[in-house]
């Protein structure tokens, strides 16, 4: 043909086609996009640190392992309250003359989500040492290790965050020492939380699990996992066996509060946190944070008092209820 | 759900959509078909031997009741049909002994029917299902199928030994009508029958004398036709045919060509260095502590220098040889060649010497240079345009060669991604992530891809020496690549707060990609057609095969991937991983491999050592498979834990084995590009021995000039 004879015409269209389609499928809904959302009226903006650590976080890759979206699927019900929305992005500019944007949405979760983690984990404690070697706090954990964050010192200094961590890993180099940048990149984690949608839950999210009541096996499954929501919400720190890290995370084991008759003060801690023992790390309200149902709470306290030698009797969903009812007329501990 | 149900929901996934089958095992609500299944299989293999055994009794009784009728009345006309020579020979002579001797003996063994009667009789009864519950739990199944093994093995055991009683008694039969066929033979008096076998005879024993064709003369060989005379001793491994002889090439040209291959050389066994390094970080995370090695800063080290260091410069310089080769006229410029190729290495290294020290753009997959570093990448480019472009306007052709429409729209298009990729304009908020799926993705497909197929377009018809199938399916393929594959970007964003409408066109887009995926498969493989037997004689074949076997694989898993409920499944998870290295490693590497192997021996005149360019080929193939079938074996259940609402950390622990694999497979690939490494040193310096025989020649040439 006589028009694909001619190099210009032919590439011109080619080119022509190509860029049509791409201002359809790109920059117009790019633009659109900016032009469309904003910033929740909720959201809390970055502090100095956090955007700090932020850069942090971009320059050594996270994003590669750990997304930050939280898809309208229902599998994603774990990773925040409801699903992601442009607005929660809508904040996000150009970083700086050298560097793009950075949403950090990210394509693999070879990590966990992070879009809640601020709510989810927010103990600076944890985190520090998580970040220091990821194993000691979740032996099966493949994240990298990020030692140059922090430094061993032979005596810290007054203004210094000290890091307790097992013998095993300072093997007698002193005391570890966060440097700025840790605490930067845990400012950065802490602040990453989903701001509530201006009336209530509005967004549903899509492709819920079947329940079909003849099928036996559902049923059962119904029926809160304690072994698994413990490995959730609470292994983290309390580890698999119960007797979480000295210095850092108390043990569960041979625990009074755990093993009290009377489940009150151990149910507000798991909803509201604890914060009363200045040797191990703040605890968050799991809980709340979580919006763990009562069934889901009697399962982890079941689990709890019934593992590692503990042996106190079993609450009920019913009597969880109740009590709840009752937290909530109480003032926060 | 339980777990069962996912294996056998995971096994149907894995067999559809990957390249390996696994077994089905059915359970709980498909139990009723499980079972009805085998029945079914049982009660036709059973009615086929009953038949077998029928047909055999049936035999035997026509065989029984003719051998009741009386001798005078038997047809022995048809055992006359056909006779060979040696039978006409012992008729023959049986004919003049018996004028001799006239004895004749008799002797009729009857084997009685008492063998079969000694056969124990024992039918296994199947076992009686009895419905309900019962059957949908597991240990009831497997009991069941326990027990049905050995009865059923005994049915069949049964049948076989029922129809070797038959025949054998079948063949006393016979055995007995041949006696009586011998009888007669011996009995029969004819002498014109005689004279008429013996004709007969003649005219069987003729033979050919084998030189009908080429007379008493010697052989000769004046026109050269037959070449690749060797020793006659075993060969170690198959001989492949050599390139044929070198075009007249411009020697700059050449020069050229083989550093843009040097260098891509390089950044491939560099890149997938660091990939095997990073893939070993699965399995041992604790392998070192140093910051500019981590994890995060590594992954976009070896996926940016096998993209745009490794495949791009390969491409360019294959590029570079056809361009001009199709037009029909030299390179525009030489220099502007250089030029592309300096600034092309100086932004791969810039930009991997950056990712390491912690400087990137923010993230995006493929995106992760910052400006400066891929403002130099798309200089290069820019250069290369301008270079394609004045060659192919001074063509001593008519036509453009669809090589050119692919290669040169390549470029075209590369450098409006990468524009709209940095410019800043329309990167806010989720504008960034619309940007990124579009960009990252037509990475893969408007500039790999398509530059890639430009080449296979080239060097597909030269090795098969023979044209391109059909020029109107690769229009096809082009323009309808350029229609689907611009809308597919945001797939990578499913569910994810970017606009529904604009994730369903991307779905729709990569349902479409089957036209020009089938379109381009249907003519590669229908150019192969009628050729087939070339490929164990060649050492590029092979290669351009298993490309283009990827290249129908490899994207119609991208087309199934993309939909929403396999999204639920996948995203974000391993099997993307293993999908991006059957494509980007099935398909670009093995095609710009094949085209290096074709058009290296022709630029330096050297062959490679062929036991290592079977190296390179097999540890890569089979790295890849050991690579990727794990990985999206292993994805799949992990898709389906997080589905379930499992402990994420669950599913990490799950992973390990298939990280190991994964790990396994990478290190062969890595040792792959080790001999490919090798094999392309090997064609530019060849084997570095002074050859005797050259030697010898030189010589005599340099006397010869003298004299």
């Amino acid at each position: 043909m006589e028009f694909f004879d001619s190099h210009t015409k032919l590439f011109s269209a080619a080119f022509l086609l190509f860029l049509v389609l791409t201002l359809f499928v790109a920059i117009m809904p790019a633009i659109n996009n900016d032009r469309n959302n904003a910033a929740l009226p909720g959201e809390e903006m970055l502090s100095e640190e956090a955007v700090k650590g932020k850069a942090l976080f971009i320059a050594n890759g996270c994003v590669a392992c750990h997304t930050q979206q939280v898809r309208n699927v229902e599998m994603d019900k774990m990773w925040g309250k409801r699903p992601s929305l442009a607005a929660d992005y809508a904040s996000n500019r150009r970083i700086d003359l050298w560097r793009n944007t950075a949403t950090l949405m990210g394509t693999e979760r070879t990590g966990p989500d992070l879009t809640t983690v601020g709510s989810r984990q927010p103990s600076k404690e944890w985190n520090l040492v998580h970040l220091f070697n990821p194993r000691i706090v979740v032996k099966e954990s493949i994240m990298p290790a990020y030692p140059w964050l922090f430094e061993f010192k032979n005596e810290a200094a007054n203004e210094d965050i000290v890091v307790s961590i097992p013998e095993k890993y300072s093997a007698g180099q002193g005391v570890l020492v966060a440097k700025r940048e840790a605490l930067q990149l845990v400012a950065y984690l802490q602040s990453l939380k989903q701001t509530d949608v201006p009336q209530g839950q509005a967004i549903a999210f899509l492709y819920k699990k079947q329940q079909n009541i003849t099928d036996e096996s559902v049923t059962v499954s119904s029926v809160a996992d304690g072994d698994a929501l413990y490995a959730t919400h609470c292994q983290a720190c309390h580890q698999a066996n119960g007797e979480g890290l000295k210095g850092a995370f108390p043990a569960l084991k041979g625990r009074p509060i755990v093993a009290d008759d009377n489940p009150e003060l151990m149910l507000n801690i798991i909803m509201n946190g604890y914060d009363a023992r200045p040797e191990f790390g703040v605890m968050p309200a799991v809980g709340k944070n979580s919006d763990l149902k009562p069934e889901e709470v009697a399962a982890i306290m079941n689990h709890e008092r019934g593992s590692w030698g503990n042996n106190a009797r079993k609450v009920t969903p019913e009597e969880v209820q109740k009590l709840l009812d009752r937290i909530k007329n109480l003032p926060n501990q | 759900m339980n777990t069962h149900h996912c294996k056998a929901k995971v096994a149907l996934i894995i067999l559809i959509f990957s390249l390996s089958i696994s077994p089905v095992s059915a359970q709980d609500t498909s139990t009723q078909k499980f079972i009805l299944l085998i029945s079914t299989f049982l009660v036709f293999a059973i009615s086929i031997s009953v038949l077998i055994v029928a047909k055999l009794t049936k035999d035997i009784v026509e065989q029984f009741q003719k051998s009741k009728q009386q001798n005078f009345e038997r047809d022995y006309d048809k055992y006359f049909k056909n006779l060979n020579s040696d039978q006409i020979e012992i008729f023959l002579k049986n004919k003049e002994l018996g004028r001799k001797t006239e004895t004749v003996e008799r002797t009729l063994a009857i084997a009685g029917l008492c063998f079969i009667l000694s056969t124990t009789i024992s039918f296994g009864q199947q076992p009686v299902i009895s419905e309900g519950s019962l059957l949908s739990q597991t240990g009831i199944i497997i009991t069941i199928v326990l027990i049905s093994i050995p009865v059923v093995c005994g049915i069949f055991l049964l049948m076989f030994k029922i129809m070797k009683a038959l025949r054998a008694f079948r063949n006393t039969q016979t055995l007995s009508e041949a006696e009586y066929l011998t009888a007669y033979l011996k009995s029969l008096e004819n002498e014109s029958l005689e004279v008429s076998l013996k004709i007969r005879k003649q005219q069987l024993d003729y033979q050919l004398s084998n030189n009908e064709l080429m007379g008493a003369n010697p052989a000769s060989d004046e026109k050269g036709l037959i070449g690749n005379i060797h020793d006659a001793s075993l060969p170690f491994v198959a001989r492949k045919k050599n390139a044929l002889v070198r075009p007249k090439i411009d020697a700059d040209l050449t020069r050229l060509v083989l550093w843009y291959v040097r260098c891509a050389t390089f950044w491939l066994v560099f890149g997938t260095s660091v990939g095997e390094f990073v893939g070993i970080k699965f399995v041992a995370p604790d392998i070192d502590h140093v910051s500019w090695l981590s994890f995060g800063r590594l992954r976009p080290v070896h996926t940016n220098a096998v993209f745009w260091g490794w495949a791009s410069l390969a491409m360019l310089g294959l590029g570079h040889y056809v361009v001009p080769r199709v037009s029909n006229t030299k390179l525009f410029s030489i220099n502007l060649g250089w030029y592309s190729l300096i600034l092309i290495n100086t932004a791969v290294f810039a930009g991997t010497i950056c990712l390491m020290a912690g400087i990137n753009n923010g993230g995006g997959e493929y995106r992760e240079y910052i400006w400066p570093v891929m403002l130099l990448f798309g200089v290069g480019l820019a250069l290369t345009l301008i270079n394609f472009l004045k060659t192919l306007a001074r063509r001593t052709t008519k036509e453009i060669y669809i090589s050119n429409w692919y290669i040169i729209s390549a470029i075209i298009f590369a450098i409006v991604i990468s524009i709209v990729a940095y410019v800043p304009i329309w990167q806010n908020g989720l504008g960034e992530t619309i940007v990124q799926g579009y960009y990252m993705h037509q990475g893969v497909g408007m500039w790999f891809m398509l530059f890639t197929l430009g080449i296979v377009y080239y060097f597909l018809p030269q090795q098969l020496n023979k044209p391109i199938y059909s020029y109107s399916l690769g229009i096809l393929a082009f323009w309808t690549q350029i229609l689907f594959y611009t809308l597919i970007g945001t797939h990578h964003f499913v569910f994810s707060s970017i606009p529904w409408w604009l994730q369903t066109i991307a779905i729709v887009g990569s349902v479409g990609m089957v036209i020009p995926v089938i379109a381009g498969t249907t003519n590669f493989t229908m150019t192969f057609r009628g050729s087939w037997y070339k490929i164990p004689d060649s050492y590029t074949l092979p290669f351009f095969l298993t490309g283009i076997v990827f290249y129908f694989t490899g994207s119609l898993q991208g087309t199934a991937e993309a939909f929403r409920t396999t999204n639920l499944l996948w995203h974000f998870t391993d099997f993307t991983v293993a999908h991006s290295h059957i494509t980007m490693y099935g398909i670009i590497c093995f095609l710009v491999w094949a085209g290096i192997y074709a058009v290296v021996p022709r630029l330096t005149g050297i062959e490679p050592p062929q036991v290592t360019v079977g190296a390179h080929f097999w540890l890569a193939l089979i790295g890849l498979m050991f690579y990727t079938i794990p990985l999206m074996y292993g994805s799949t259940l992990r898709g389906l834990m997080w589905m379930e609402g499992k402990p994420f950390i669950d599913s990490v622990v799950f992973m390990a084995p298939f990280w190991l694999w994964r790990a396994i497979g990478g290190s062969l690939m890595w040792l792959s590009h080790l001999f490919f490494a090798y094999n392309f040193y090997k064609m530019l310096v060849g084997s570095g021995i002074v050859d005797v025989r050259e030697a010898a020649f030189a010589k005599l040439a340099r006397e010869n000039t003298l004299n």
